[in-house]
């Protein structure tokens, strides 16, 4: 194996978990906020692919696809939050179910509305094209996307270190009782990070639709690798959604690299063997 | 009351064993397909109705089960008793695995071990492909034969199923009777209590989670010859949910209850899809219309709400 | 079934046991033997430590630092059923029953649960003649024969404080430890129950914590104080009582 083999690998592997960190990072605050378990949540990486690429379509305006896909599966976590899930607290069946169900409904409008076929959500030119450094190649896009994750990761630790708000959440993920106790509202904050959570996997959703295209079925292959970043990361915990997408991320690419036929083995089984050792993830508590 | 329900559910597989002669082919195949997938929801109702253990990975027994089969009976064309013995004991092998990674955690932390878990076997299907064929499946799997009694046409098929359902229903029935099923329900109710009086705990899950993992496992090997072909759709995470929907729709903690969820899915899915392309959205639907309006289930709504 | 009493050792023996959650130390450098068959009261005012150092002796939670043996074993890091399993049984202050299950079925767990039966998988519990007949005798004991096939969650306070006894008594215990029997009860409930409390097998070992103390002295001979963690106080009644420190912090005198 050359160099440039491991370079290039590293590089897939990293930006993949530029991705993954889009769409799980959310999915770790909701897990740690409200102990929720959202089979939904690859469905909203799909149907903010969807939407981004109508608007794309529409405008020509990759922007405007980006927040209109982040905008509008907000506002369907939003409607989950509000009149369903919340009846369920702490009823960890009842979060599967009705997940699940939501998800097996999003999948069978997203294929009314928008069909069967694969498409690409188009990307600006400006991303398309690639670089050299030295002598392995980088496509920008992909670069785009470490960007972007880099970007959105420093914004929600800022947020959640710096402000006000970002404290009621971090109360809330360490005991939402005793937040409650000390006048959180927490049925508000739960409500503003099951929204973020919602539209920053759509957000992947769009990014992802640019490389890895939108197609019927989406939701349920990405989900997995938002369980298991959370789960190896710990949850409601920010530097383990960052370690855990990376660490995915990684072992993803390297394990269809190397060993094609056994390359969901390698990513699911350390992932076990993690849970089996520190049942609450790399870097949560119990 | 116990011996009022034995002899409800006797009458039961007696009815069925009656009308089967008497039924068209695809209600026929339907009921088969009923029973080897109400085999399934009983044996995760044991964990989850009973100990408390909400598995999302019990696909995965399931699936060793219907792989080995499909495997052993197109490569090395083994016979009936072969495939059951070693599909059975392989489930058998993998819960044990699984068990002693999953069975330490409590909650949503067991919840998501065991959808791990569940991927891990899900991936072995999908990507291992020179034992499984990957995502074309095992097809060509043919119906068993037991010794002189040839099984391959639907109405001796369906009476083998029956068979085959009755006596792991009446199996599981004793084991949650039984002492041991007493403390599974007691663990269901107080761990804590349960360690104070002097039980380990950890052992009682173990124990349960394996001899779970042998019936789902059961119903696996049936599959492959049911279904004739096995594939990633079979150990996917959405089976293992859907499993959970029979459970929770027929009613958790009544085991025979599950079966009948079991049932009605199999049913609704297969002529929804034959009236409608939009089944997934009644599906869906079904799920939300469950949880909101009906928790405790069919049978534990009929039994009056005692949770 | 019940092994002889091995004099040379105490029934419950705690040597310099601690227990600190964060920085708080809840349970500080406690040390205590329990004679077989001493009936002692550990009092104290909330939040002394009591409950948690139940907590340590059962193996709900693990010692910090510290000893802990029972008729001379060590069983300072055995997990609570091993420690079941040489004689020691529990009650709970916050009711803790099978609240689905009959009050039979809550006594037949106790009761199996010393025995192989309950790895047994293919007969139904009910055929299970010897364990039937000890579970009914124990809820006879405390008066629940005639709540048999009452499903607890429906039971009356009074009645599960009762369940609780029971179950601690159903396994046949050498050492008990009884947290609170009293706690919710009426007066006329709390006489009930000290009558049922008096009336224990003597052979067994019983620490109890209560919080009403005419109870609590009544059915004790020795008594414990804790304050804030440790021991402050240590021997028979009158002399406790009449501990001027005792009288200060707790007794309010």
């Amino acid at each position: 194996m050359s160099t440039e083999f491991w370079i290039a690998q590293s590089f897939n592997g990293i930006s993949y978990g530029a991705l993954l960190f889009l769409l799980a990072s959310g999915l770790s605050l909701i897990f740690g906020v409200m102990r929720i378990v959202n089979l939904a949540h690859g469905s909203y990486f799909m149907l903010g692919g969807y939407v981004g690429l109508t608007v794309a379509l529409r405008t020509h305006s990759f922007t405007l696809a980006c927040l209109a896909g982040a905008v509008a599966i907000g506002l369907v976590g939003i409607g989950m939050e509000r009149l369903f899930l919340r009846r369920l607290r702490s009823e960890v069946l009842g979060q599967v179910l009705l997940t699940i169900g939501f998800a097996l409904i999003f999948q069978d409008l997203a294929l009314l509305i928008w069909g069967g076929d694969p498409y690409t959500v188009p990307i600006p030119a400006v991303l398309t094209g690639t670089v050299r450094l030295g002598g392995a190649v980088f496509p920008i896009y992909r670069i785009f996307i470490v960007v972007v994750a880099i970007v959105v990761g420093l914004g929600m630790w800022l947020a959640l270190d710096r402000t006000r708000a970002g404290a009621m959440i971090r109360a809330a993920v360490d005991d939402a009782e005793m937040a409650q106790g000390v006048g959180i509202n927490v049925p508000r904050v739960s409500l503003i990070v099951f929204a973020l959570g919602a539209a920053l996997a759509a957000l992947g959703g769009v990014i992802g639709g640019g490389f890895l295209g939108v197609y019927p079925g989406a939701d349920f292959e990405v989900l997995p690798y938002a369980f298991v970043v959370v789960i190896v990361g710990g949850l409601g915990s920010l530097p383990g959604a960052v370690a855990g997408s990376l660490l995915v991320g990684l072992l993803d690419n390297f394990g269809k690299a190397l060993f094609p036929e056994l390359s969901y083995f390698t990513l699911f089984a350390p992932m076990a063997v993690i849970l089996a050792l520190r049942p609450t993830g790399l870097f949560g508590r119990s | 009351m116990i011996v009022r329900r034995a002899l409800l559910a006797v009458a039961a597989i007696v009815v069925l064993a009656v009308i089967a002669p008497l039924l068209p082919a695809y209600p026929l195949t339907l009921l088969t397909q009923a029973l080897i997938v109400g085999i399934l929801a009983m044996s995760l109702d044991v964990l989850l109705g009973y100990t408390g253990l909400t598995s999302l990975g019990h696909a995965a027994y399931f699936g060793v089960g219907a792989y080995a089969v499909a495997i052993m009976t197109t490569e090395k064309q083994a016979g009936l008793i072969p495939c059951l013995v070693i599909g059975v004991l392989l489930a058998a092998a993998t819960a044990a695995v699984f068990g002693l990674l999953a069975i330490r955690a409590t909650g949503t932390y067991f919840l998501m071990i065991t959808l791990a878990l569940g991927m891990v076997i899900w991936g072995l299907a999908f990507r291992w492909v020179s034992l499984t064929k990957g995502d074309n499946g095992i097809a060509g799997v043919p119906r068993p034969s037991l010794g002189p009694l040839e099984l391959s046409g639907p109405l001796p098929f369906f009476y083998f199923c029956l068979v085959a359902a009755a006596v792991a229903w009446a199996l599981m029935g004793l084991l949650v009777m039984s002492p041991f099923g007493l403390g599974l329900r007691g663990i269901r109710g107080s761990e804590s209590r349960m360690l104070a009086l002097g039980y380990n705990v950890w052992l009682h899950k173990y124990a349960a989670f394996v001899i779970s993992g042998v019936f789902a496992g059961f119903g696996g090997t049936l599959w492959a010859y049911y279904n004739g072909f096995v594939s990633p759709n079979d150990v996917q995470l959405v089976t293992s949910v859907e499993t959970l929907l029979m459970v929770a729709l027929g009613g958790s903690g009544t085991l025979i209850g599950p079966a009948i969820g079991a049932g009605l899915i199999v049913f609704l899915k297969n002529f929804a899809s034959v009236y409608t392309k939009r089944w997934l959205l009644i599906l869906g639907a079904v799920y939300i219309g469950v949880i909101l309006y009906a928790p405790s289930g069919i049978v534990g709504a009929l039994r009056g709400r005692r949770r | 079934m019940r092994a002889p009493v091995e004099t040379a050792h105490a029934a419950l023996r705690l040597e310099a046991v601690c227990r600190s959650f964060g920085g708080l130390q809840a349970v500080d450098a406690v040390t205590l033997a329990v004679r077989p068959g001493e009936r002692r009261a550990l009092i104290g005012p909330n939040g002394a430590g009591k409950t948690t150092l139940f907590n340590l002796i059962s193996g709900a939670l693990p010692l910090t630092t510290g000893r802990i043996s029972l008729f001379g074993h060590d069983v300072t890091s055995a997990p609570a059923h091993r420690r079941a399993a040489l004689g020691l049984s529990r009650t709970f202050q916050i009711t803790n029953l099978f609240p689905d299950l009959t009050v039979l079925e809550n006594c037949l767990l106790a009761v199996q649960a010393h025995t192989r039966a309950r790895f047994a998988m293919l007969r139904p519990v009910s055929h299970y003649a010897t364990l039937l007949d000890r579970a009914r005798v124990t809820l006879a004991s405390l008066a629940l024969e005639n709540l048999g096939d009452a499903v607890v969650r429906n039971l009356s306070h009074g009645e599960q404080r009762q369940l609780e006894i029971a179950l601690a008594l159903a396994g046949r215990p050498r050492v008990l430890l009884l947290d609170e029997p009293t706690a919710g009860l009426s007066p006329a409930e709390s006489r009930l129950m000290a009558g049922l409390l008096r009336g224990l097998d003597p052979a067994i070992t019983v620490l109890m914590i209560e919080h009403d103390m005419d109870i609590a002295l009544e059915l004790s001979e020795m008594v414990t104080v804790l304050h804030y963690g440790r021991v402050i106080a240590d021997g028979p009644r009158e002399q406790v009582k009449a501990d001027p420190q005792v009288k200060e912090i707790y007794l309010g005198a």
